[in-house]
C-alpha cells in the first residue's frame, strides 16, 4: 500500500488505493472538483433491433454480448436487498465463462451475497467496492480481499461514476418489471422492490447495460424508472428476488423498551425546537429506533396540527400512514423497505421516487439533503467532538455499509439516537474506530441515559432549555456507561494492512480500515 | 480422580449480556482461564483479570475455568463465577461482593408506590436499564419468576445488582420466596440495600412475623439502621379473610398487595378481564389496608400490548382504592403514573385544601376552614397527597403556590 497521509480531520489516510491516486480529506465543504464529467460511450440507435426487442436466452449470453472481460468493473443495485437472486447467478456465470479478476461495484451488499466469497477465493472476483454487509465485511475485515474496500455513501457512488473514478463496464440492473425494449420499473411485478433509481447512475454511465426480469409486459413499460433506451440487452429468468427478503429487517418497529425510551425522546426533542412547525421536511433511516420516532413523532402532528411538506425515506407502511392521513403533503422516496410502500408508490402520485442524484449528489446543483429540516440518523460509534462512525464495530470490523448516512448529515437538524452501550461495549467512546461523520454536521445524540447537543448549535441548546428534556453533556453520559461496563474498552490491535478506505461524499478519504486480526 | 465442578449463568445464540461459567475445582496447578468473549479484543483482559480476583476471593487457588460471556458487564460476570464455583464446592464462606456503587435514597414510609416493576432475579440485561423507565419501584424477583434450579444464581445476581445498579430512585423492592427458602433469601438481600420485601402468598401473619423478626436480625448483624419495609401479598381465600392480621402483623409492613391468579383458583373460577370475581378481594385488601393504615396495591395488568385496557384497570384500581399497580413491561409505567394522576377538579380543591391548612398554620390557628367549612385533619391529609401526586406527574408546577395567589 502506498503513503499515509494525515486528513484534515487528523485520520492517517493512504494517497493511493488499488492503484489510483487519491486526494485527502480536506475539510466539510473545502474540496472543489474541477473537469468534465464522465459519460458512456457514444451509440448508434441502428446497433440495436428496430422492432425493439433485446432479449437474449441467458445470462451468459448477456455477459458475452456485453464484452465482459477479465479484471472488468460489473455493477447492479441493491434494491432486493437481501432477497437478491441476480448477482449470485452473474458471478456463476462469470466462473463459467472463465474470467478472472473482476471488481464488483454495488450500490450495496447483503448476506445472501455470501457465495461471492467463494468466487473471491477462487479469482473468479478480486474485490468489492462498494459498502459491505455481514459476512463480505467479515471476509474483506480480515485482509482476505485482493485490493482495499472502498467503501462510499450512496450519493458517494454517484459522485464517484459521474466524475470518472470509478468506470462501470457492465451494469446489471434486476428489475421487477420491464419491457424487451429494456424500460423498467420496481413498483410492481412479484418481485416489486419499488424504485430503482439506486441503478440510475449506472444506466446512464456504464458502457454496456443489462436488464434482468421475471415480469417480462409488452412495451411499453410504464413508468419507465430506468430508460430502455439505455439498456443493451434484456435476460428474462423464471424468479429474480424473494420478496419476503426484499422487505429488510431493518424496517421492523423496535420492541424494545429502551429503545422506545430513545425514539419518544427524540420526537419530544424534535417537537421542542423551533424547526417543527407547519411545512418542516425531515428523513429518518429504516432502523427500528427511527421508525418508532417518527411514529412518535406523527402523534405530535396530529395532536399540534402540525402539517409537513415532504418526508424522505426509506419509505415504510409507517410513512405511508402519514401520508394517507394528509400528515405530509410528499413522500420522497429513495428506496422502498416494505411492500405498503411499494403500494402507495405504485397508486400515489405523491409517493415520489427519487435517486441519490436529486438527494445526495455531491456534483448536482445543489441537492436535496440540505433541505431537509430534521434527519434521524444511526451510528456505531460516537465520540466526544460528535464525530460518528457506522461501518465498523469496536472490533474494528466492517459491519455496515455507508447508504445514505453522509448525504443526510447535510440536513439542518441531524440527530443520532442511539443506545449509550450496545450489550457491554460503550458507544460514546474517547475516539471513533473508523471516522465516517465529522462532528460538525452532528448535532445532537439521543440516548436512553439523555440528551446531548452539539455546543456548535447554540439555536438547538436555547430552544429546547426548559421543556423538561433530559438534556446532558456527551461526556456525562459517557463517564456514567464507563461505570456501568467497567470501564474504558480496551483498543482492539488491528493490523498495519489498511483493507478499505472510507470516502467523504466528495470524493476524497475520510480515513482508512485496518485488517482485523482472526 | 474427579474433580468438583459447577456451572452457571447463560450461553447460546440468543444469550446478551450475561455470560455462562464453569469451574473445575483442582488440587495442584494454579488458575487456568479458556475465555471466549463477544467482547474479547474490548473486555478480553479485564475480564480475565476480574477472574482472577473472584476466585481469590472465593479462595480458591486451583482451577479450570472455562467462561463464554456475551457482553456481560462485571457485576454479572462476578455473580456466575461465584454461583458456578458455589455449585462446585456446596456453601462457600466467602463471597465476590462487588463494590457497592449506588447509595439508594431513603425510602420512606408513605413514599409513592404507584408502579413497580418487575424484573426476573437471573435476567441482568433487563436491571440494567430499568431505572430510566422511571417506575417507583422496581422488584428483583426471586420467587415466580425464577425456575427452582436457578434460585441460588438468583440470589447472588440480586444481591449484586443491589450494590451496584442505578435504579433512578425507584424503590427497591425484592419479592423472596415462601417460607424457610424465603427467610434464606434475607440474608442475601438485608445487608446490600434493599429498601422493601415482598413476602408472596401470605395466609398467615405469623409468617410476616418471621420475616419482620428475621430481617431485624440480619440488619442488626451488619449495622443497618434504615428499616426493612414489608409489603405482603395476599393471594388466596384463606389470606383474603385474615388480612387485617397479615397487615398488622409487624410494625414494618407499610403495604399490602393483592395477587388473584391462586386466587381465582380457590374460587374455582376463571379470572375474567372484567374481574367481577375478585370484587369482594379486591375490596377487602383495600379496607384491612386502610384500617390499618397501609397502602392497599393492586395486581399486575398482563397484557403488555393492550394500553388501553391498563390503563382502564389501573382507573378501575384507583376507584376502588388502590395506591399501586405492578408492571410488567416498562412501557406500562407512564400509563401508570397517568391514570393514578389525579385529574384537573381533584387538583384544584386539593391546592385550595392545603393554601388553607398552611395559612391556618401560619397563624397558628387549630382550626382550618375553607369559606365556611371546616377542613378536618384526615380531608388535609388527602389533599396534600393529591398535591404530591399532581407534582410528581407534572400536572401542578413547583411554584404553583405564587400561581395560587398571584
Amino acid at each position: 500500500m502506498s503513503e499515509l497521509v494525515k486528513n484534515a480531520a487528523g485520520r492517517m489516510v493512504p494517497t493511493e488505493v488499488n492503484g489510483t491516486p487519491q486526494t485527502p480529506f480536506q475539510g466539510v465543504g473545502e474540496f472543489r472538483p474541477a473537469g468534465r464529467k464522465a459519460a458512456a460511450p457514444i451509440a448508434r440507435c441502428t446497433d440495436y433491433p428496430a422492432d425493439g426487442d433485446k432479449r437474449v436466452g441467458s445470462l451468459r449470453e448477456a455477459l458475452e454480448k456485453c464484452g465482459l472481460q477479465s479484471g472488468m468493473t460489473i455493477s447492479s443495485h441493491h434494491h432486493f436487498r437481501n432477497g437478491d437472486l441476480v448477482m449470485n447467478q452473474i458471478f456463476d456465470a462469470c466462473a463459467e465463462m472463465g474470467l478472472k479478476d473482476l471488481v464488483w461495484f454495488p450500490s450495496a451488499s447483503f448476506p445472501c451475497h455470501a457465495p461471492v466469497i467463494e468466487h473471491q477465493k477462487a479469482g473468479v472476483v478480486k474485490r468489492v467496492e462498494g459498502s459491505l454487509n455481514g459476512p463480505l465485511g467479515r471476509h474483506a475485515s480480515h485482509g482476505h480481499m485482493r485490493g482495499a474496500a472502498v467503501l462510499r455513501s450512496h450519493g458517494g457512488r454517484w459522485q464517484a461514476v459521474q466524475d470518472g473514478e470509478v468506470h462501470i463496464d457492465v451494469a446489471v440492473l434486476a428489475a421487477p418489471t420491464a419491457d424487451a425494449f429494456g424500460n423498467a420499473t420496481g413498483d410492481r411485478g412479484p418481485s416489486a422492490c419499488g424504485s430503482l433509481n439506486f441503478g440510475l447512475v449506472d444506466s446512464l454511465h456504464a458502457d454496456k447495460v443489462i436488464v434482468v426480469t421475471d415480469n417480462l409486459v409488452p412495451f411499453p413499460c410504464v413508468p419507465w424508472q430506468i430508460q430502455g433506451n439505455n439498456v443493451d440487452v434484456v435476460v428474462e429468468l423464471d424468479k429474480i428476488g424473494e420478496p419476503e427478503k426484499i422487505i429488510s429487517g431493518t424496517t421492523v418497529l423496535t420492541k424494545s423498551p429502551d429503545r422506545l425510551l430513545i425514539a419518544e425522546l427524540t420526537a419530544k426533542f424534535m417537537r421542542a425546537t423551533r424547526y417543527y412547525r407547519e411545512g418542516f421536511s425531515m428523513q429518518a433511516g429504516a432502523g427500528g429506533t427511527a421508525l418508532a420516532a417518527t411514529i412518535y413523532l406523527k402523534e405530535f402532528m396530529r395532536a399540534d396540527s402540525v402539517k409537513s411538506r415532504f418526508m424522505r425515506g426509506g419509505s415504510t407502511k409507517y410513512l405511508v400512514e402519514i401520508l394517507e392521513e394528509g400528515l405530509t403533503d410528499y413522500i420522497l422516496d429513495g428506496q422502498t423497505f416494505d411492500l405498503e410502500g411499494v403500494r402507495s408508490m405504485r397508486e400515489n402520485p405523491n409517493h415520489v421516487p427519487t435517486s441519490p442524484f436529486t438527494s445526495y449528489n455531491w456534483h448536482g446543483k445543489g441537492n436535496f439533503a440540505s433541505m431537509v429540516d430534521f434527519v434521524v440518523l444511526g451510528a456505531t460509534e460516537v465520540d466526544a467532538q460528535f464525530n460518528a462512525n457506522v461501518v465498523t464495530h469496536s472490533d474494528g470490523l466492517m459491519l455496515h455499509g455507508i447508504g445514505g448516512w453522509q448525504n443526510c448529515l447535510a440536513a439542518n437538524v441531524t440527530i443520532l439516537p442511539i443506545p449509550s452501550f450496545r450489550d457491554r461495549i460503550p458507544v460514546l467512546v474517547d475516539e471513533v474506530t473508523t471516522l465516517c461523520g465529522p462532528g460538525e454536521l452532528i448535532d445532537v445524540v439521543v440516548t436512553e441515559r439523555g440528551i446531548a447537543i452539539n455546543p456548535r448549535r447554540q439555536d438547538l441548546l436555547d430552544d429546547v432549555a426548559g421543556k423538561g428534556l433530559p438534556i446532558r453533556p456527551l461526556a456525562e453520559i459517557k463517564a456514567e456507561v464507563e461505570g456501568i461496563v467497567g470501564g474504558k474498552p480496551d483498543k482492539p490491535e488491528l493490523g498495519d494492512e489498511i483493507v478499505g478506505v472510507v470516502k467523504w461524499v466528495d470524493g476524497t478519504v475520510l480515513d482508512a480500515i485496518r485488517r482485523v486480526p482472526e | 480422580m474427579s474433580h468438583p465442578v459447577g456451572e452457571a449463568g447463560a450461553r447460546g445464540k440468543d444469550v446478551r449480556s450475561d455470560c455462562w461459567v464453569r469451574v473445575e475445582i483442582r488440587d495442584a496447578g494454579g488458575v487456568e482461564i479458556a475465555l471466549r468473549s463477544k467482547v474479547m479484543s474490548m473486555y478480553g483482559r479485564a475480564i480475565r483479570e476480574q477472574a482472577e480476583r473472584g476466585l481469590t476471593a472465593l479462595g480458591i487457588a486451583h482451577a479450570a475455568v472455562e467462561m463464554e460471556d456475551a457482553g456481560a458487564v462485571p457485576f454479572v460476570l462476578d455473580a456466575r463465577l461465584e454461583t458456578a464455583a458455589r455449585r462446585a464446592l456446596g456453601e462457600l464462606a466467602a463471597e465476590i461482593l462487588p463494590d457497592r456503587r449506588v447509595t439508594p435514597a431513603p425510602s420512606p414510609r408513605d413514599r409513592f408506590r404507584r408502579s413497580r416493576l418487575y424484573l426476573p432475579g437471573n435476567t441482568p440485561k433487563l436491571m440494567l436499564n430499568a431505572g430510566l423507565h422511571r417506575p417507583d419501584a422496581v422488584i428483583l424477583d426471586l420467587e415466580d419468576a425464577v425456575a427452582p434450579a436457578e434460585k441460588d444464581a438468583a440470589r447472588c445476581v440480586v444481591r449484586n445488582a443491589l450494590r451496584v445498579v442505578d435504579f433512578g430512585g425507584a424503590e427497591l423492592m425484592v419479592r423472596i420466596n415462601q417460607g424457610e427458602r424465603g427467610l434464606a433469601d434475607l440474608d442475601w438481600i438485608v445487608p446490600h440495600g434493599v429498601q422493601m420485601v415482598l413476602i408472596p402468598k401470605v395466609e398467615d401473619p405469623a409468617a410476616v412475623r418471621d420475616v419482620a423478626a428475621r430481617a431485624a436480625e440480619i440488619a442488626a448483624a451488619a449495622g443497618r439502621e434504615e428499616p426493612v419495609w414489608l409489603m405482603p401479598i395476599i393471594e388466596s381465600s384463606l389470606g383474603a379473610l385474615k388480612a387485617l392480621e397479615i397487615a398488622t402483623a409487624a410494625d414494618t409492613v407499610v403495604a399490602l398487595a393483592i395477587g388473584l391468579e391462586d386466587y381465582t383458583a380457590d374460587l374455582g373460577v376463571q379470572r375474567t378481564r372484567e374481574g367481577t370475581e375478585s370484587f369482594w378481594m379486591r375490596g377487602q385488601i383495600v379496607n384491612a389496608a386502610r384500617a390499618a393504615g397501609i397502602q392497599p396495591i393492586d395486581t399486575v395488568f398482563s397484557d403488555v400490548a393492550d394500553q388501553e385496557g391498563l390503563k382502564a384497570s389501573v382507573l378501575e384500581a384507583k376507584s376502588l382504592g388502590f395506591d399501586g399497580k405492578g408492571c410488567i413491561h416498562p412501557r406500562q409505567i407512564a400509563v401508570v403514573h397517568e391514570a393514578f394522576a389525579p385529574d384537573a377538579v381533584e387538583i384544584d380543591k386539593a391546592r385550595r385544601v392545603v393554601l388553607a391548612f398552611e395559612e391556618a398554620e401560619a397563624r397558628g390557628l387549630g382550626v382550618v376552614s375553607l369559606g365556611s367549612k371546616m377542613i378536618d385533619p384526615p380531608v388535609v391529609k388527602r389533599a396534600q397527597h393529591t398535591v404530591k401526586l399532581a407534582l410528581a406527574t407534572g400536572l401542578l408546577a413547583e411554584n404553583w403556590r405564587e400561581e395560587a395567589t398571584s
